[in-house]
């Protein structure tokens, strides 16, 4: 008896491997097509997609670099999401502070307000906000652009810092005031060190968020100086298309550096993920 | 100094008030009076045309496409990905060591640009020169370019962007799943319960408002759906895959109506209100609970 049970549960364990294992394959199968490929030539890829390359072609990789202009791309990248993420973490740590208890009148009605703006479709205001900047000479500005960037993912930030300042004591912020510290003082010293997890939490969240970003920066970011890298990629698809080789190895220099960073930053990730959408 | 404490509070919260005014608020709300206009985005001359706007879309039949293709996106969205998102999570809660592991796997195309899936997708599978398509022709099996169908193309967007999202509920579900208090499973256990009945009895229960707020979620996703359409055919081939959002963004950079856009703009937000309402009723509920 005891045996047939071992047995049986033996078998629905790899019965759930090999179905977790199938979801894998499904998710890494064509990322993992785009690396093999990005090594051979174009007349290989069209003769088998599917073959392991002979040689390792990694002039493919320095075509890629200097068409898809990748220098400037990966430069303005950073700055875009640099920007973004320096703006959330400043607006929406402040604002998740003030947030968090009661310390201003009508906080109700702005978690309310962000709420809404958290679900608000981007072509509610895109159209207006265009023309708006076309007429201040803002388009193709990369700090103006990581505005909007910021604007967007701000909401979800400030619920993520708010939760993160309602789980600081608050015997800890009033003993500080009976010291005799001032509401700068006790953001710094006290609020600071507790809620740090959730500013890299939020950094991470929103810097991913921003990098990937499509609508916002494809409108607003135009002409070839100002591309950020997927940008840059894309335009090779219009005019480098037909090398096969030359697009996968592209493909992979921004997908490379992103699965690395996530790899690395999985545990804040997935908590921001789970914090935003699950109460408790 | 001790009087002006509140004071301080106000100007804490001020930048992130400020921007989220100047960028969604206000422009939301020029949006809506543009809606009643016929401007063009460049002329300083305006005109007030009342629901004329609004009246010709009701007469056209792209935009009675899109808001169907939204709809396709919609049902596709609730069915497919909650599916493979509900069981996955269901089999990685059985999984103590690995689930980690199988968690960075399946979560590697969502955390990929969708510009980057996008062209991975019509290079590596949908394309008839160099992608799986072409191997599945040398088979035997001719399926044609299925992006490049009326039919189809909608389908081949849509393929894209649940391989991208799938991953996403499966982490939310597990975390929810994680939740259900341990002494019920076991009990459940106990009374013999088998895999389905412990699902359909303790577990889905005890995450209804999860699942209900995914729903929601993926409500409002589906009329925003932008991207994978935009990249993959751009609304066509003659407007088959013209979603609300390619549909305005057409209007308003293709066209030059914004008035126009603007009018389409405000309806996709209809449907996202609604959507946002009901999450905004949940999550308060949840949060008095």
């Amino acid at each position: 008896m005891e045996t047939r049970s071992k047995k049986k549960s033996i078998v629905i364990n790899i019965m759930i491997h090999v179905a977790l294992l199938f979801l894998a394959v499904i998710c890494l199968a064509p990322i993992a097509l785009v690396l093999i490929n990005s090594f051979k030539t174009n007349t290989e890829i069209v003769a088998n997609p599917l073959s392991l390359p002979t040689i390792l072609h990694l002039e493919n990789y320095i075509g890629a670099w200097e068409t898809g202009n990748f220098t400037v791309g990966f430069l303005n990248s950073i700055k875009l999401t640099g920007c973004t993420v320096i703006i959330v973490l400043i607006t929406s740590s402040l604002a998740g502070y003030v947030l968090s208890g009661k310390r201003i009148k009508g906080s109700g009605t702005i978690l309310m307000y962000f709420m809404m703006a958290m679900t608000v479709p981007i072509q509610l205001f895109l159209f207006p906000l265009y023309y708006a900047y076309a007429k201040m000479n803002l388009i193709g500005n990369i700090p103006a652009t990581s505005v909007i960037l910021a604007a967007l993912y701000m909401p979800l930030a400030v619920f993520l810092m708010r939760t993160y300042f309602l789980n600081v004591p608050k015997e800890l912020e009033e003993s500080a005031r009976m010291d005799g510290a001032g509401t700068a003082q006790v953001i710094w010293h006290i609020m600071r060190p507790v809620v740090s997890p959730g500013l890299i939490t939020v950094a991470i969240l929103v810097g991913l968020q921003s990098w990937n970003e499509y609508l916002i920066s494809s409108t607003f970011l135009q002409g070839q100086k100002k591309f950020t890298a997927t940008l840059g990629f894309l335009a090779m698809q219009g005019s480098f298309g037909s090398d096969m080789g030359i697009m996968m190895a592209a493909a992979f220099i921004l997908i490379g550096p992103i699965i690395l960073f996530f790899v690395c930053t999985q545990r804040y990730f997935v908590d921001g993920m789970v914090s935003g959408a699950i109460k408790g | 100094m001790k009087k002006k404490r509140l004071n301080y509070n106000y100007l804490l919260i001020a930048p992130a008030l400020m921007i989220s005014a100047c960028i969604i608020l206000i422009p939301g709300i020029m949006t809506v009076v543009y809606s009643f206009t016929d401007w063009n985005g460049l002329s300083p001359n305006v005109n007030f045309i009342g629901f004329r706007n609004f009246i010709e879309l009701f007469h056209d039949k792209i935009f009675y496409k899109a808001i169907q293709n939204n709809l396709i996106w919609t049902v596709l969205f609730l069915t497919i990905p909650v599916c493979i998102g509900m069981l996955a999570a269901m089999l990685l809660l059985t999984r103590k060591k690995t689930r980690s592991i199988y968690q960075v796997a399946f979560l590697i195309p969502y955390v990929l640009a969708p510009s980057v899936n996008a062209m991975l997708w019509m290079n590596v599978i949908f394309s008839p020169v160099a992608g799986i398509i072409s191997v599945i022709r040398k088979i035997g099996f001719d399926l044609g370019s299925p992006l490049a169908n009326m039919k189809t193309a909608i389908y081949g967007c849509a393929a894209v962007d649940i391989w991208h999202y799938w991953s996403y509920l499966t982490v939310i579900y597990l975390a929810a799943l994680r939740q259900t208090p341990t002494d019920q499973v076991e009990a459940a256990r106990l009374d013999g319960c088998n895999g389905w009945q412990l699902f359909r009895y303790i577990y889905l229960p005890n995450i209804m408002s999860t699942v209900t707020l995914m729903f929601v979620m993926i409500t409002i996703g589906s009329f925003l759906a932008f991207d994978y359409v935009k990249l993959m055919t751009g609304g066509g081939p003659a407007h088959a895959t013209e979603v609300l959002g390619t549909y305005a963004y057409s209007f308003a950079f293709g066209s030059m109506k914004v008035g126009k856009a603007a009018a389409v703009g405000l309806f996709i937000s209809f449907f996202g209100l609604i959507a946002s309402f009901i999450y905004t009723r949940i999550s308060k509920k949840e949060e008095i609970q």
